[in-house]
């Protein structure tokens, strides 16, 4: 049988109490893990044995709720998502700290609320002016699958922020939109079923929009789903230049299915979808 | 819309410069190996100069290509300094001054262009 093999390591947490710090300062904890374990693991061994003062913030515990995002070893991190080993630094040191670009609730909560502002603003969802945003009952939008992969790359985004703390641009403007709220633009701006692009042309292309990015790309390479945003700021970008030049044209052209798409087959086991609780009717 | 039109053209000025600023330096660096406009003689040489500057082509693309340039660097030179995060009221200055500053150095050149080709043309007939 296998050992479990124990680590002993020193977390350099960064502390800050609004109500009670000046100023941040950082402590330092020596824990044993398991190997294996994940940075998010040692916060909780150091809550439940040392300090159960610290705070941090997470949920689902397997990178996909965007919760944990910290800055782990000086770089921007899922906490839950990070092996431990994989982060060790002068042997057995891990440092962490919450994002930066964002105001700090306490110790590694940041407050994210400009993020969700921002991503509120390009209207993250699909608009059909004049048109009800769910198709009749039993029928749905048409939608090829080349027209999915033009934006489902875009669609894996959990909002955890790291893109937005690895930008240099938004380090230095907090006006500007970044990374994610812009990947989001361009993932429903290329979403065939939408026909919001007027609405979020008049949000994203501006000087503190797709225009200021200058393409470090850092947001890139952070980002723990594969997402890249730096790529959907440069389609964006093209997506308004041609519609300026009049290349292309903008508008919502998923179509209606006349009613259940003829030969589909329910897969074996995918229950029916429950009946509409309320009356539908298309939005005026 | 304003940004992207702002934007698009800024894109549209540096393709616009890249090919002309190669012709030049073809033209111009490039002598002894392409001898284009040159006049069998250097590109630097009189016969070549006054060749070069009869030629409406000529005339034209030096405006095209100065109105290219300004407009593609005072814009780059806008975009950094709105990236101080100056406030609104410097940005509609620096606007201001910004067009006027290059709608007085464009005329200035085209000036320049009109007067060099209609001198090389009177010179020679
Ligand atoms: S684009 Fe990536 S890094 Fe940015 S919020 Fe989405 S998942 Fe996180
Ligand atoms: S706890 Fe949900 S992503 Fe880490």
């Amino acid at each position: 049988m296998s050992e479990t093999r124990i680590l002993e390591v020193v977390y350099r947490v960064r502390r800050f109490h609004p109500e009670k710090d000046e100023k941040p300062y950082w402590q330092e904890y020596t824990i044993q893990v398991e190997k294996g374990a994940t940075v998010l693991d040692g916060l909780h061994r150091i809550r439940e044995t040392t300090d159960p003062t610290l705070s941090y913030r997470y949920s689902c515990r397997m990178g996909v709720c965007g919760s944990c995002g910290m800055l782990i070893s000086g770089k921007p991190r899922l906490a839950c998502n990070t092996q431990i080993e994989e982060v060790l630094i002068q042997g057995n040191l891990v440092t962490v700290a919450p994002l930066p670009n964002f105001d700090v609730v306490k110790d590694l909560v940041p407050d994210l609320a400009p993020l969700f502002e921002k991503h509120r603003a390009v209207r993250p969802h699909i608009l059909r002016e004049g048109d009800a945003l769910d198709p009749e009952p039993g029928t749905e939008w048409l939608q090829t699958p080349q027209e999915l992969d033009r934006y489902v790359q875009f669609t894996y985004c959990i909002r955890c922020g790291l893109c937005m703390v690895a930008c240099p641009t938004f380090a230095t403007d907090p006006e500007y939109l970044g990374p994610m709220p812009l990947a989001q633009a361009y993932r429903y701006i290329a979403d065939s079923r939408d026909g919001g692009f007027e609405t979020r042309r008049e949000i994203a292309g501006t000087a503190h929009g797709a225009y200021r990015c200058h393409y470090a790309g850092e947001c890139s390479n952070v980002c723990p789903k594969g997402v890249d945003p730096a790529r959907a700021i440069q389609l964006l970008k093209r997506e308004f230049v041609l519609s300026y030049l009049k290349v292309i044209r903008h508008r919502g052209k998923a179509s209606r299915s006349e009613g259940p798409i003829a030969g589909a087959e329910r897969k074996a086991g995918v229950p029916e979808a429950p009946a509409y609780t309320i009356e539908q009717k298309p939005l005026t | 819309m304003k940004e992207t039109r702002n934007w698009t053209w800024h894109i549209v000025a540096g393709a616009f410069i890249f090919v002309f600023l190669g012709l030049h330096m073809i033209v111009m660096h490039l002598d002894d190996v392409v001898g284009l406009f040159t006049s069998g003689v250097g590109a630097t040489d009189w016969e070549s100069v006054l060749g070069r500057s009869r030629m409406s082509f000529f005339a034209v693309t030096y405006v095209l290509l100065l109105g290219a340039a300004l407009y593609h660097g005072l814009f780059g030179l806008r975009s950094i300094l709105f990236e101080s995060n100056v406030g609104r009221a410097w940005q509609k200055a620096i606007n201001v001054l910004f067009w006027l500053g290059g709608l007085c150095l464009f005329a200035v050149g085209v000036f320049q262009a009109v007067t060099t080709f209609l001198h090389a043309n009177a010179a020679v007939g």
